[in-house]
């Protein structure tokens, strides 16, 4: 059958904001959030490990294609050195080149100061800035301790708050780290709680490597709401292993409501030769519609945008809802 | 995330995680590491037994036909690995699944190893007294909880499916030869859109009054999500014990992990997986299919879950049958190990 006459019959692609009420009275339902909103991190984090580098038109094509499909949050791109990431090099036309839709937000990677100045002079209204809960990790990544690495961007979090820009916190490692190994759930919280009392609204927990699991998702996530409300927490999980959905169905479970996921599932893993990348965006609207859970987003519009890049970098998606639809 | 550093070779490998961080590792039986036992989720069963169906459902929906004595190393690779339930093959027809021709070949020569369980398809009486002779210890018999799945699948109605099936079950409890009973398209019909719990519950209820020991859930063409998945244990659970139930979960939509944490959650303790993901579907062109053994182990090592298996010697049997039907494998944790 086509796309069409499949999607007629699975009304859960379909967005349905009404079934989350009448699901309601089930218990277990209940303990979803009514609302999710979705990170796309395709264009920065998925392309940024992507081999093959992009064209300019071809990156600023796939940020409007989601942004017509209703994505809230695209982070469109990184305002670091072209020498570290090449693939990041032209951040500053992609920015200024792409449609600003009204209701959607393209926050911008800054690894520093002079990023975040960049990033504001080429008409940033949002940044996210970075830390790890691995001290070997942030040693060996840019060279210094975390609580070095939270210094340096103090800087970028007050000059930040005096322009009235939001700034995005990520901790990566959060449920292991290629260097350490187990990363201890006191650590995550420590971590989080500096970085959200320095001024970051959110605090995107990261599953750099993807090796965890729901429980010790649900153990990291329990250490953490101690000292950051759940409502300014994100998940950002690798499918290295395959566990990416179910350690964000726990997650959901516990009370988080965002999301970030890249289209496609783009993104390889500089840790695991041949591993894939990021949780697929369009996995996850699929579960979260069949949940009944608001995401606002168009999911005939997020296929396309997959389909889209995959030709772009010339790759097969990682997808599996894509794959699915696909008509080979 | 940031800069990717230059220092990645200095990095853990996949094996040293593995003998390192004990979330990864072979699970232990019986002895529990404080670590897991911390990270073990209150509510979850203590034991998951993983139902092997790689050699039949798997490559079943592969289009490589495998020959016989590859399919027979490949069990007998599957039953040193520590899995307890292994679908060997099915006693059908040839001309509907070419793939299973060499059933009764299959059967007699894999070793069967003590402690190890090797289930066969038995779609009628035919298939049975054949998979009998052939040394068949233990049976298996195929519902769906769709009309026109059934009518399209094994051309009749349910009800007279299950008057076929209780023949077989009732000839398989004479010779003390344990039945277990599938309904497929339990969240899901590619013929019928989405399918009632009550229906399910139904269909299941038949074959467990029948005398079917366990009702293996399927969700045939992965379209279910947790809340659907909950939504019909919940209805299932009213008839029939958890204990009695297992879930069949496909991945074609990739959900699902997510829907067996969802099962674990509700008490169900009995899943069916396939090495490597192996099949995949023929109702989504270009789709994968079962959910791969490997990457249940990998969820299920890390949740503290015993299961008594090697996931390394699971991931070997895995590359030994990718290699032998030359595609890459559908684990992602193979995946991740074996390019490492």
């Amino acid at each position: 059958m086509g796309l069409f006459g499949f999607i007629m019959q699975h009304p859960q692609l379909v967005t349905q904001a009404d079934r989350s009420k009448s699901s309601a009275s089930t218990s277990s339902v209940s303990t979803f959030p009514k609302r999710v909103k979705i990170v796309e991190v395709g264009p920065r984090d998925g392309l940024q490990n992507e081999k093959n580098i992009v064209p300019t038109s071809v990156k600023i094509r796939m940020i409007d294609m989601l942004s017509e499909a209703g994505l809230p949050v695209i982070e469109a791109t990184s305002f670091v050195s072209p020498k570290w990431v090449p693939q990041m090099a032209d951040h500053i036309e992609v920015l200024k080149g792409i449609q600003k839709f009204p209701g959607i937000n393209y926050p911008v990677l800054t690894p520093n100061f002079k990023g975040f100045q960049a990033a504001v002079a080429a008409g940033a209204k949002e940044v996210s800035i970075f830390g790890a809960a691995s001290e070997l990790f942030t040693r060996k990544n840019i060279n210094c301790s975390i609580d070095e690495s939270l210094q340096r961007f103090d800087q970028v979090l007050k000059a930040a708050q005096a322009a009235g820009i939001p700034v995005r916190g990520y901790v990566s490692c959060v449920l292991g780290c290629p260097y350490e190994g187990k990363i201890s759930p006191a650590k995550v919280a420590e971590v989080s709680k500096k970085m959200y009392s320095m001024g970051c609204y959110e605090i995107s927990l990261g599953d750099t490597i993807g090796v965890g699991t729901p429980g010790i998702m649900k153990d990291m996530l329990s250490a953490v709401m101690h000292e950051v409300p759940v409502a300014a927490l994100a998940v950002h999980c690798h499918d290295t292993y395959g566990q990416a959905l179910a350690n964000t169905l726990m997650a959901l479970q516990m009370g988080v409501s965002v999301v970030d996921a890249s289209v496609a599932g783009l993104g390889g893993c500089p840790y695991a030769q041949g591993a894939s990348g990021n949780l697929a965006t369009e996995d996850l609207v699929y579960m979260l519609e069949g949940l009944g859970i608001h995401t606002g987003v168009n999911f005939q519009k997020l296929l396309e945008a997959g389909t889209f890049i995959c030709q772009a970098l010339n790759r097969k998606t990682s997808s599996k809802v894509a794959q699915a639809t696909c008509k080979l | 995330m940031g800069n990717v550093p230059s220092a990645v070779k200095h990095c853990l490998s996949y094996q040293q995680l593995l003998r390192e961080h004990l979330w990864i590792a072979d699970s232990v039986p019986g002895a529990l590491d404080p670590a897991q036992e911390a990270s073990q989720l209150s509510g979850l069963p203590e034991y998951v037994k993983i139902v092997e169906v790689g050699p039949r459902d798997g490559l079943q929906n592969e289009k490589v036909i495998v020959p016989t004595d590859i399919k027979i190393e490949f069990i007998n690779q599957l039953s040193q690995t520590g899995l307890s339930v292994i679908e060997v093959t099915s006693f059908v027809s040839s001309k509907w699944v070419p793939q299973m021709a060499d059933h009764t070949e299959v059967m007699k020569g894999i070793q069967q190893y003590p402690g190890v369980r090797y289930p066969v398809l038995t779609p009628n009486l035919q298939g049975f007294h054949r998979a009998v002779a052939a040394g068949a210890t233990e049976i298996s018999v195929f519902g769906a909880a769709s009309e026109s799945f059934s009518k399209k699948n094994i051309n009749c109605s349910i009800e007279e499916s299950m008057e076929k099936f209780e023949e077989v079950v009732k000839s398989a409890r004479h010779l003390n030869i344990p039945a277990r009973g599938y309904v497929s398209c339990a969240l899901g019909c590619p013929y019928e859109g989405s399918i009632t719990p009550q229906k399910v519950t139904e269909v299941s209820k038949r074959l467990y009054g029948m005398g079917c020991y366990e009702i293996s859930l399927g969700d045939t063409i992965g379209v279910g999500t947790p809340g659907s998945m909950r939504r019909m244990l919940e209805s299932v659970i009213k008839e029939i014990p958890p204990t009695a139930l297992a879930v069949h979960c496909h991945d074609t939509y990739g959900q699902a992990l997510a829907n067996i944490l969802t099962a674990l959650q509700m008490g169900i303790n009995v899943v069916d997986s396939a090495v490597s993901g192996l099949g995949g579907c023929p109702y989504a062109k270009g789709a994968s299919g079962n959910v791969a053994t490997e990457d249940l182990i990998y969820m299920l090592n890390g949740l503290g879950l015993n299961t008594d298996v090697n996931l390394h010697k699971v991931m070997e049997a895995g590359d030994f049958i990718c290699k032998a039907v030359n595609k890459t494998t559908n684990s992602k944790v193979a995946q991740a190990s074996y390019n490492a």
